[in-house]
Order: structure tokens, then sequence, then C-alpha cells
């Protein structure tokens, strides 16, 4: 499979990509790791005019605290996230979620900015980052800009994103010390997509949930954030029946495609159970 | 589309050559340069058949453009064997161990599972497992595989491999 001919950029900085990219317009396309465009263009479902690499820019790479948050940088891939001792210590989910996406090679490759930018339902950061309240750096024509990962995504390949945009890092608030969290993925077999994902962060206090939050990826055309699943179990010792209420909530507003994953129901169901498993691993690692 | 300039190492060996953008890393290893170990599975980047070591990490040769690995050094399955041109103690484990059968998977395997005992020089079996899980073999059913790779490790830390009972 041969991709279409296009011209290839290699910009060195941030300001040089967006300047590209905002001249090119529709025929212009920002690549990362490439590992899901490339596939993209092989088969010929995308073939940009030009390619503009973002590998060039060093600014995009790296990990850095900043006050209360994280801001790991756009180029960065899912096996440094897996291998950093930053995160690994203070958002340890990452690590946990990274280790679930795809196989070793698309790891090395893959970038985080690329998983979260590209707006496909399957990709399994973005409801991590809605789980965490991640907010992504935009550079753009007129500027830099923040968008929080809630606000992001507009259905399947449709963000927040305009021509000329580059995602340049992502800024995670730390949870706080002794959180619980889980990222519980089913799937088929390596490298696949999730049927159905279920991202858990909390806090637990004298034995009572404080503070939660729920992502879930794949069960609708962008991934979601469980609002009201939360609002029923904070307060709550997740007792089965509570739990059991959250749960439902959080089917309720699923949508998924049926497709060789499943059918809905069934897609929508094994979201329940990754909420349910997700729910149980973090309450046992959560302190307090 | 005009060519571009790529210079690269390819098991040691610096090459400079014209490639068009869209033309893919195993492409051009295979029919530019005539280095025919990596193979084209799937094309859809799930086999792992076209693995090779790129700047210290196992990347598939179908998704990466040749002018992406400008710069970049690479080692392939031509580039595994010692200077003195006896066999990488994982050929020799692929060997000893019966680690293949078709061997249209193995170098990709070796030159995946180079880079794990680069990382993790004594892997556990279900790490080896975990490591190897982009690559596909149709034949072997991976048993054999993991006992190369295992092999390997234990040469490499000479110490001789005593096969796990069944």
């Amino acid at each position: 499979m041969i991709p279409g001919a296009f011209a290839y950029h290699r910009p060195t900085s941030v300001k040089e990509a967006v300047g590209l990219l905002a001249q090119l317009g529709d025929d212009g396309r920002a690549l990362a790791g490439g590992h899901s465009l490339i596939p993209m263009m092989k088969l010929r479902l995308a073939s940009p005019a030009h390619l503009v690499d973002l590998a060039g820019i060093a600014e995009l790479k790296g990990t850095r605290s900043d006050g209360n948050d994280i801001v790991i940088g756009a180029m960065t891939t899912q096996h440094d996230l897996a291998g950093s001792e930053l995160l690994g210590a203070k958002v340890p989910i990452l690590r946990e979620t990274s280790l679930q996406i795809s196989d070793p090679q698309v790891r090395y490759v893959g970038t985080l900015g690329g998983n979260v930018a590209n707006g496909d339902p399957g990709n399994d950061m973005p409801a991590v980052m809605m789980c965490l309240g991640a907010s992504y750096h935009v550079m753009g024509k007129g500027g830099e800009r923040r968008i929080a990962a809630r606000d992001f995504y507009q259905g399947a390949y449709f963000t927040a994103l305009e021509g000329g945009d580059v995602l340049t890092a992502v800024r995670i608030p730390v949870p706080a010390a002794g959180h619980g969290y889980a990222y519980e993925k089913l799937k088929r077999k390596i490298g696949d997509y999730a049927t159905a994902a279920a991202a858990v962060v909390l806090t637990m206090s004298g034995g009572k949930v404080l503070s939660c939050s729920i992502g879930l990826t794949n069960v609708a055309e962008t991934p979601l954030w469980a609002e009201e699943a939360v609002k029923i179990l904070v307060g709550s010792a997740l007792d089965a029946a509570t739990v059991k209420k959250a749960v439902a909530a959080a089917e309720a507003i699923t949508a998924p495609a049926a497709d060789a994953r499943g059918p809905a129901h069934y897609r929508t169901k094994m979201a329940g159970v990754m909420l349910t498993r997700a729910l149980a691993r973090a309450k046992a690692r959560a302190r307090g | 589309m005009a060519k571009s300039q790529v210079s690269m190492k390819v098991n040691g060996k610096t090459v400079e050559e014209l490639v068009e953008p869209r033309t893919l890393l195993i492409h051009f290893l295979r029919d530019q340069l005539n280095i025919t170990g990596p193979h084209i599975g799937c094309e859809t980047s799930h086999c792992g058949a076209c693995t090779v070591d790129l700047d210290g990490k196992s990347v598939k040769s179908c998704t990466v453009f040749a002018v992406q690995a400008n710069g970049a050094d690479i080692r392939t399955i031509e580039g595994m064997a010692n200077a003195d041109g006896t066999l990488h103690a994982l050929q020799e484990g692929f060997r000893e161990m019966h680690g293949l059968q078709c061997g249209f998977c193995t170098p990709g395997m070796i030159v995946r599972a180079y880079r794990l005992l680069q990382e993790n020089k004594s892997p556990s079996e279900e790490e080896i497992r975990y490591g190897i899980s982009g690559n596909l073999c149709r034949c072997t059913g991976y048993q054999n595989i993991v006992k190369a790779i295992q092999f390997a490790a234990a040469k490499l830390h000479g110490v001789p491999f005593q096969e796990a009972a069944e």
C-alpha cells in the first residue's frame, strides 16, 4: 500500500509549523508519530498534499512540573509516558493507560499529542484527560489558547482545533496525594481499540468518596465524562447498591456504534463492567 | 513530486539516497537498499514482520516514511550477527530452541527481542510475551520463540539456559 504523493516539511519551531499550516490550509496536515495518519494515508482515506512533521521541534518534547500542574509536550511518546518517573509518582494512571495502548512498537512512536488531538473515539488518552480535568495548549494564528479536554471533543474526528492550530502540550492538574486510580480496558486482542474502557480517579476520606471523576472510551462518537455517575458516588462508601446506580447512570450516556467489537447494547454493558472494575481497583489503591 | 535527500546509518554503514516523501521506510530498505530482511507482512501496522531498530526504538518500518528517518541509526536483521561473523545470541537461540518454522516473522521477532533485552536484561516469561506482543507468528504458537529469547538472555549473561519444566 502506497500513500498518495505529498510534499514534506520539517519545521524546527512551533511558530514555523503554525505559519506553514495556516498558509497550506486544508492541503496541510500536521504529522506527529503518524501511527494513525500514515495507516489512513496508505488506505487513501487521507491524502494531504503537504505533511508538516512536528518531530524536529524541540519545544514539543519533555515533561515538567508547573506549580500544581504537570505539563507534557505533545510529542512525548507513549513509551516515554510509561517510563517517566515523575509521571509514575504523580499521575500513575498515565502509565497504566499507556501500557494498554496498542503494542510496544507503536508506543515507541505514538505520541500523547497525536492521541488526544486525533479525535478518534478509539483513542485511550482523551477519556483519561477528561477524567483528570486536563487542558490542551493550542498554538494558532492568533497566539496560544487553552482548551479543556472536557470541551475539546465535538464528534468523531471533530475537535475544537481549527485550521493552522498545533496542539503543543497537555496540562494536567496533579491529583491529590493518596488518590486511587484505574484504567480498565476491554479489548479483543493486543493492538485493538477498546470494546469499552473506563478511567477512574478518586480520593477517599474515612471510607467515603471525597472526590471522583470518570471518563469512558469508545462508547460514543466522543470520549465521555460521566458527570451524573460521579454525583451519585461522591459521599458514598462505594457500596454495591450505589455503584450499581452510578454504573447505570454512566451506561445511560453511552451511544456506541455496533461494529466488529459487538452490538451496541453489549458495548454499553461492557462500559458498565469496566467502570465497576475500575472503581473497585481505584478504591483499593486509594488511601484514606 | 520532488525527491528529498536522506542520509542515515543502516547496519553501521552510512547511506545517502534520494527518496520520494511518500516512500515508506520498508520500501526504501527493501527496494532501494536491497535490505530484504525486514518483511512486508500485513502492511497495516499489526504484524511486526517489518520491525527495525531505529535510534534505540523498535519501529514498524511500514508505518514510517523514509524521510522521517533522515539522520537515524537503523539496524535490521542483516546487522545482528557479531563482527566476527558468528551468530548473535538471539539468532543462536532461535536456531537452538527451534524458534521458527516458516521463518517469515523471524527477522522482526529477533530485532524486536534485541531491543527488549537491551531494556530488560532478564525478562520474565510474561515480560517477554508482553514485549513481543507487536509481532505475530502464525506457526509456532510462540512457545519456542519465548524459549529462544530466554536462551539469548541467559547466554548474554554468561549462564547456561535452563529450560523450565513443562
